[in-house]
């Protein structure tokens, strides 16, 4: 099998995403931890375009963007498990969800990194995520995938976690139980699962090194 | 059978995310109903339909709502496999169909966005964006198609000819309205040279919006300081 490597740098949630998918998927890979303020030459190579981690290189070939990554995972290796649903309708609703993810998940990484009015606007809107999320997107399922998780469930996996980390660095709290009964029991699932429990990064250690750098941003601001 | 394939597409007619849709129900061969939405006075169907985002297009496949014109089209390239594909089958070049896709959804459309929205020294930051973009598409483009812009009929045109030809294939009516010339065939030979091919298709001549009509609403908008939202 052409050689798998994951260039990354932890404990980024993009970066995370893709280390659950290949690991449910059973592919073997080589990590290839990146630093950010030096980036390597191989990555601006791999990733002209956006300069970022993660990238996915398989038989030497890049694939970027965590949720472009998870689709070519599970296009590539298909087998079980099965982390997409397996007919063109349902498939659609869960890509709606990964692209909504993307597109309303990034106030959770906003809100870390401002102050006075954009915190308040950005806390809104990571709010309205939440409160959709909440309503439109789980319904009665265990997971968004169903009986078990799938790339939809990883996209919001990243994002729920590491919000709760974010929170208690910028001192604010969104994510409340009872707000969010479904989405809270569903991340208490998604930490249960096995592959998930055994490749969490500890949040109290997020945590330290967060507020650091939050006192830093606040300090400049 | 009646009921059996039924294909509703509720649209709006100067929405590059609309015409989208249309394109690839008309390169797929697929019969549908339109219905045109009034984007100040939406339909409540509409609003049943994409509730999250309220927003055309929405394809109605026998009575089940798809939003997101994107992802509407893997869709149809996947329920429908009959005539041209859309995609390829080879999940790398999907991966990179995907990612310009989502470049040019977020970075080059996020761009324009900003570019209309903002005046003064701002506005003149935001050109500088969009031409980097361009840049940047113009070359993932050329990287991606080395041999050049295949040719392209209503037969075998893919997502990326419907991507370009929706967002481009209007671009005199925005030259004219916003007096820029983002399509610069010196900057980006590659990409005016596919629009000029695909625009000669008459599929696309039967679906962009009337230039005329184009200009007009984008003058409105431009002076009443509407903003484009589908």
């Amino acid at each position: 099998m052409a050689e798998v490597k994951l260039h990354g740098a932890l404990p980024s949630p993009f970066v995370y995403r893709v280390i659950w998918a290949l690991k449910l998927k059973g592919v073997p890979y080589e990590f290839v931890s990146e630093d950010l303020s030096n980036k390597s030459a191989l990555l601006l190579k791999y990733n002209p375009v956006h300069k970022k981690i993660p990238v996915l290189v398989h038989g030497g070939k890049p694939v970027c963007e965590s949720m472009v990554i998870l689709e070519y995972i599970e296009e590539t290796w298909p087998q079980n498990p099965s982390l997409m649903p397996n007919n063109p309708y349902d498939r659609a609703q869960a890509r709606f969800w990964i692209k909504f993810a993307e597109d309303k998940g990034v106030a959770v990484w906003k809100m870390f990194r401002s102050t006075g009015q954009e915190l308040q606007n950005t806390m809104k809107e990571a709010l309205e995520m939440l409160q959709t999320v909440e309503e439109h997107g789980l319904g009665e399922k265990k997971f968004f995938n169903g009986d078990n998780i799938g790339l939809v469930d990883l996209a919001f996996g990243s994002i729920v976690y590491w919000l709760q980390v974010i929170e208690d660095a910028v001192g604010v709290k969104l994510f409340e139980s009872h707000k969010f009964p479904r989405l809270h029991a569903w991340l208490e699932n998604f930490k249960q699962v096995p592959i998930i429990e055994e490749n969490l990064p500890n949040q109290d250690e997020m945590l330290v090194v967060f507020k650091r750098r939050r006192e830093q941003l606040v300090a400049s601001a | 059978m009646e009921g059996e394939n039924e294909v509703k597409l509720h649209g709006m007619w100067a929405s590059t995310y609309s015409k989208r849709v249309e394109l690839a129900l008309k390169v797929k061969g697929i019969p549908y109903e339109y219905i045109e939405e009034d984007l100040r006075n939406k339909s409540p169907l509409l609003l049943q339909y994409n509730p999250v985002y309220k927003k055309v297009p929405v394809l109605v496949h026998n009575g089940k709502p798809i939003a997101e014109s994107y992802i509407i089209l893997e869709y149809i390239d996947e329920t429908w496999q009959n005539g041209p594909r859309l995609l390829p089958q080879d999940p790398y070049q999907r991966a990179q169909i995907r990612f310009w896709a989502s470049f040019i959804q977020q970075q080059l459309f996020g761009s324009f966005y900003k570019l209309i929205s903002s005046n003064g020294e701002e506005q003149e930051k935001a050109v500088e964006e969009v031409f980097e973009k361009m840049n940047v598409l113009e070359k993932g483009m050329k990287e991606l198609l080395p041999e050049g812009v295949p040719e392209v009929d209503g037969n075998n045109s893919g997502v990326l000819d419907i991507l370009v030809t929706a967002t481009f294939g209007p671009y005199k009516a925005h030259e004219e309205v916003f007096g820029l010339k983002v399509l610069d065939p010196e900057k980006y030979p590659l990409l005016f040279s596919w629009v000029q091919k695909l625009n000669e298709i008459p599929l696309v001549k039967g679906v962009l919006p009337p230039h005329d009509k184009l200009v007009a609403l984008l003058q409105f908008m431009k002076q009443n300081g509407l903003k484009p939202s589908s």
